[in-house]
């Protein structure tokens, strides 16, 4: 598929502050792209940069193949759904859809037709003449969505939309946002700091970390191989080792706890997922590293209980996700227990 | 325990209450019901006062009366709507240009003309408006004019000194409203198109309603009820209607004339802010706020 937007070796500076630091990414026609950072890491920045409102520094933003140096934020085939959602408080539910359209000199029945047929699409349906602040969070969310998708831009920038949401509601929507956007085919860009949101909705994901992309991933790959130590922190939970030394068969780390592992160079730190170990392993086959361990607590949380145990023969504390089912209904505080973890599953940076 | 709490309630609900109704009912009311009554009372021959229309209906035969009442509202008018377009852009720059820094100090030094009373601002502008003033002595001096400008009492140097009294009355509402007005909601504009003419039209003002229609209010209320600035750079040729009345209780003693020609003042008023509350779509308890 074609690439819709390149973004090419762009930075952006305040001052001698580099907000935005080389970054180069395209985005695929139709696609979901999220970029996930924690907040300061450049992301608004970057989306404001493609929406115009600030202009790089350096490199260039290309659009469908046209280079976007110099054109207004109202020229550019591209529209934002903002973080605060900025519905325009003195105009019903129709009129805030209808802005856009009017601005283009379209004819009344013509805005009439596109405002309901989007607010069709976003179920919205009978709330034409609320008031927006009428509205509830989700809804108010619908009408900021369909408001820049009536505009049938070429990209949908939003910018943490989901953020002023309940928990629940925010689940709710990021179905239905992954939905919406496969059924209308418009290509998104969302920027978040919400791993979930990021891994649930996207087709490719960049992480950004302090102006710049670690990695481009599909959420998937981002998850299993992450390429650096911050991805493989910053995404998914993880158990995270500092490392002594190595010597390109055995990871040795700080409190003397020692574990097989083919690897090159000399790491300093490994990082291991809770999901990823085995508790008591049938089989320790080619790649299974096994070794036991003494449970401290259980931490009670659902789907999502974990033990917190110490690595025997060594003062390492190792989180490890615990299955709700009857095999394991009887761990006490105390027990030790066999545990295995595949080579694969070891990273080491 | 209830008991004791809901009695402890109203000994404060009627302390805090009191001062209220008394102002309202000794320094408002009652003057109002007062002058009601005197303006409909003549003195008759026998010098009794008697009942009679004849305070509203003198209003309404002399010509130069309500030709003063026309013009006091019309110019008032003006004055309100100058007033708005000479400080909205200072308001937008103070709130959404400049740094809260700045603005603080700059609102500082708009409160200035406040400090020293209307009086002598009103003083100010004859010294720099007179036929020997400033203005006219600086225009000589670089050869643009060879005789003064007859600037002084005449209709444009009272509309000056209203509209310098008044003008500051309507930045600081319009302050209020623009102040929260969120940044994103004129970028979420211009992303979808709107020309900046389109953004000032359609979001910044309807969204500064409420602020502009409570300062036009409080402008307009001083500046129809004005009487130094009419009175002092108006010279003789500005007839202003709180001069008719300032006239009828204290030059000709007619106090039953002052009163109705008070009450047709307050029903002016009060008229064209309904009318202007209408026209504007705006609710009076939202623009009191």
């Amino acid at each position: 598929m074609a690439n819709i937007l390149e973004v090419k070796n762009v930075s952006k500076y305040f001052g001698d502050f580099a907000a935005v630091k080389d970054v180069n990414f395209v985005v695929e026609e139709g696609g979901f792209f999220s970029i996930l950072g924690s907040s300061g890491c450049g992301k608004t920045t970057l989306l404001r940069m493609i929406a115009g409102f600030l202009h790089e520094t350096e490199g260039d933003i290309i659009i469908r193949g046209n280079s976007m140096k110099g054109i207004p934020p109202e020229k550019r085939p591209v529209n934002i759904v903002f973080q605060t959602l900025a519905l325009f408080p003195m105009m019903d539910v129709k009129e805030n859809v209808a802005f856009g359209l009017q601005r283009q000199k379209l004819g009344k029945p013509e805005i009439q037709k596109r405002v309901n047929e989007m607010l069709g699409r976003v179920g919205l349906e009978g709330f034409e003449d609320k008031k927006v602040t009428e509205l509830s969070g989700g809804q108010r969310q619908r009408v900021a969505i369909a408001r820049s998708l009536v505009m049938k831009p070429e990209i949908l920038l939003l910018d943490e939309p989901l953020g002023a949401l309940d928990r629940k509601l925010r689940e709710h929507m990021k179905v239905e946002l992954k939905l919406l956007q496969k059924e209308i085919g418009t290509t998104f860009i969302y920027i978040t700091h919400d791993q979930s949101e990021a891994l649930v909705m996207s087709d490719k994901i960049a992480v950004m970390h302090q102006g710049k992309f670690e990695q481009i991933d599909t959420p998937r790959n981002l998850y299993k191989n992450p390429k650096t130590a911050f991805v493989a922190g910053f995404v998914g939970d993880s158990n995270r080792f500092e490392l002594a030394q190595s010597d390109g068969k055995q990871l040795v780390t700080k409190a003397g706890w020692k574990i097989n592992k083919i690897h090159e160079g000399n790491p300093d730190v490994l990082y291991i997922r809770p999901e990823a170990l085995i508790l008591n392993p049938s089989s320790s086959g080619d790649a299974i590293e096994t070794f036991s361990v003494t449970i401290k607590t259980i931490l009670f949380d659902g789907s999502n209980t974990k033990l917190s145990t110490v690595v025997d023969d060594s003062d390492e504390e190792l989180l490890i996700s615990l299955p709700q089912n009857a095999e394991f209904e009887n761990l006490q505080e105390g027990d030790t227990i066999q545990v295995g973890i595949h080579q694969d599953d070891l990273k080491c940076y | 325990m209830s008991v004791e709490n809901k009695k402890g309630f109203n000994v404060t609900f009627y302390l805090l209450i009191v001062p209220v109704l008394l102002w309202l009912v000794i320094l408002i009311v009652l003057p109002h019901i007062d002058l009601f009554i005197s303006s409909f009372q003549v003195e008759n021959d026998a010098g009794e006062k008697v009942f009679s229309f004849d305070n509203y209906l003198a209003f309404f035969r002399q010509k130069i009366y309500w030709l003063t009442f026309v013009k006091t509202a019309a110019y008032a008018i003006g004055v309100t709507i100058l007033a708005f377009v000479i400080t909205f852009p200072i308001a937008f720059y103070l709130t959404k240009v400049t740094s809260k820094k700045n603005a603080s100090f700059l609102v500082l030094l708009l409160l200035i003309p406040l400090w020293v009373g209307e009086l002598v601002t009103v003083y100010g502008w004859m010294v720099l408006l007179g036929d020997h003033g400033i203005i006219n002595h600086f225009l000589m001096t670089l050869g643009i004019i060879d005789k003064p400008l007859n600037l002084l009492y005449t209709n444009l140097s009272m509309v000056i000194g209203l509209l310098y009294m008044s003008m500051l009355f309507m930045v600081v509402p319009v302050m209020s409203t623009l102040e929260s007005l969120d940044d994103s909601l004129i970028e979420a504009a211009s992303d979808l198109g709107a020309s900046k003419f389109t953004i000032f039209r359609r979001i910044i003002i309807p969204y500064a309603m409420p602020g502009i229609v409570s300062g036009a209010i409080i402008v307009f209320m001083l500046v129809i009820g004005d009487y130094l600035a009419p009175n002092i750079l108006g010279g003789k040729s500005s007839l202003w209607f709180t001069e008719q009345i300032y006239n009828e209780f204290l030059q000709t003693f007619n106090w039953n004339e002052g009163a109705a020609f008070g009450f047709l003042l307050l029903m002016l008023s009060s008229g064209i802010i309904w009318l202007a509350l209408k026209l504007s779509g705006q609710k009076l308890e939202k623009v009191g706020s």
